[in-house]
């Protein structure tokens, strides 16, 4: 089976592999490239602890082949805090206690993240209904909103301050 | 979990992915979003020594009305249908339907075309597409040959596809004015199959009478089910509670769902028809009726 020769642009660099047509997104992440905050749930397409941006589109990345992610923009967790200092999600989930294991978080924080690029102020319902592809055993969900909120209403505060 | 080997192929034009289908018959599959296929693969349910991979494929995403249809690409993602300001205000029943697939991740690679010709009756449009009278465009070697939705899904996992022709277009005929559709599904959680789920389409005449009735169940057999009886029963018919009531009972009648542990025989078929009483109420409602 041939290998293929892929490109794909991660947190803003280059990466380049050779890689089998059966490798998946996530095992490129983790294991080719020690991207280990990209956690592995299920592996079925439920819990969505695996997921990052591809092009800017939260997608379950253990239900996308590396190949097809050949020449695409992916965002993984690692790209989140800017030089040390925490984005405002992971501050949200610091502050709003929005985990308890941790293990589901970095999906969590990846399609927060991409809802809030779409909607600078959603309501519950919204977040809700965003994050009903990622499963958290842990907190029940509330501290999750409330962290998605605190977020929001950080970013909206920045925007104010800066102009 | 990791797949068994296969080859890969990204062909950049139609053509090209046609001619691959030629090449390995049976040992290829067509690759769309992969949200079906690859668990499939993954968990060695399903088997492909070749997967042909049409997204990157131009011209296969779109959503428009074009001579008296809604026409969609094969390749248009469910969070494009979800997002489509055309879709949301002419056409509930297939707005209804794009929100409950799977869940939003899934939904951001997953395709219409996808969700069809993977011919799973558990999948939530094979329900929503009969109940529109759809058509399906399929592309292979001799050009494109349309196919009604009702000629469509031949049994479990079994299209009117041949090995070598992929699905390219859906095309949807332009509801008349005074129409309305629904679809509702019960599910155990998010992302989950349907228990039951139920798809309605209606047009009222000017006594507010139902002059065209589209109704199929999701889930309730091993091909989605359009309730013909249900249909024939309901034209001419004023909506009422009676006459709702009449219609979800003998569309529930044409299920043969399987027990499992979304539930028995006796509870898949309650809900079938529970969830079409309600799918015809709130398609009246649309349509401008009682």
């Amino acid at each position: 089976m041939a290998k293929h020769s892929i490109t794909m642009t991660i947190n803003g660099t280059e990466h380049s592999a050779e890689v089998d047509s059966r490798l998946l997104l996530v095992h490129l992440l983790r294991d080719e490239l020690r991207l280990t905050g990209t956690h592995i749930g299920c592996d079925t397409t439920h819990c969505g602890a695996c997921t990052v941006l591809i092009d800017g589109e939260p997608m379950k990345s253990c239900t996308v082949l590396a190949v097809q992610a050949d020449g695409r923009q992916v965002k993984t967790v690692e790209g989140l805090a800017d030089n040390g200092n925490l984005h405002p999600l992971q501050e949200g989930f610091w502050e709003e206690h929005g985990l308890q294991c941790g293990y589901c978080t970095p999906g969590m924080l990846m399609t927060s993240y991409a809802l809030l690029q779409r909607n600078s102020d959603p309501s519950e319902l919204d977040i809700r209904e965003a994050i009903s592809g990622n499963l958290c055993r842990c907190t029940g969900y509330v501290n999750i909103i409330k962290s998605v909120r605190y977020a929001a209403e950080k970013m909206q505060q920045g925007e104010g301050d800066a102009s | 979990m990791i797949p068994s080997a296969f080859d890969y192929h990204s062909p950049g034009t139609l053509q090209e992915a046609i001619a691959l289908l030629q090449q390995h018959g049976d040992e290829a599959k067509v690759l769309s979003g992969g949200q079906s296929l690859l668990p499939l693969l993954k968990l060695r349910l399903g088997y492909a020594t070749q997967l042909v991979d049409i997204g990157r494929i131009a011209g296969l995403e779109y959503i428009k009305e074009e001579g008296g249809q809604l026409k969609i690409g094969g390749a248009t993602t469910e969070a494009a249908l979800d997002r489509s300001d055309l879709v949301r205000s002419k056409y509930p029943l297939l707005h209804d339907t794009t929100v409950v697939i799977a869940d939003p991740l899934v939904r951001n690679r997953a395709t219409v075309g996808g969700n069809l010709a993977h011919g799973d009756p558990a999948n939530d449009h094979p329900a929503t597409m009969l109940a529109l009278g759809a058509t399906v465009v399929a592309t292979g070697p001799n050009g494109t040959r349309s196919i009604a939705i009702t000629e469509f899904f031949k049994g479990l996992f079994t299209t009117a596809l041949e090995p070598d022709e992929i699905l390219t277009e859906i095309q949807i005929p332009v509801p008349p004015p005074n129409s309305g559709g629904a679809y509702l599904k019960l599910e155990r959680k998010v992302g989950d199959y349907a228990t039951a789920a139920a798809a309605a389409q209606v047009t009222l005449g000017s006594g507010g009478e139902i002059v065209s009735a589209g109704l199929a169940l999701t889930n309730a057999g091993p091909k989605p089910i359009r309730a013909s009886n249900a249909e024939a029963y309901l034209v001419g018919k004023t909506p009422d509670e009676t006459t709702i009531a009449e219609a979800a009972r003998l569309a529930a009648e044409s299920t043969s769902p399987t027990p499992d542990r979304r539930g028995s025989v006796e509870y898949k078929q309650a809900m079938a028809r529970v969830l079409m009483g309600r799918a015809i109420t709130k398609a009246v409602d649309r349509a401008g009726g009682q």
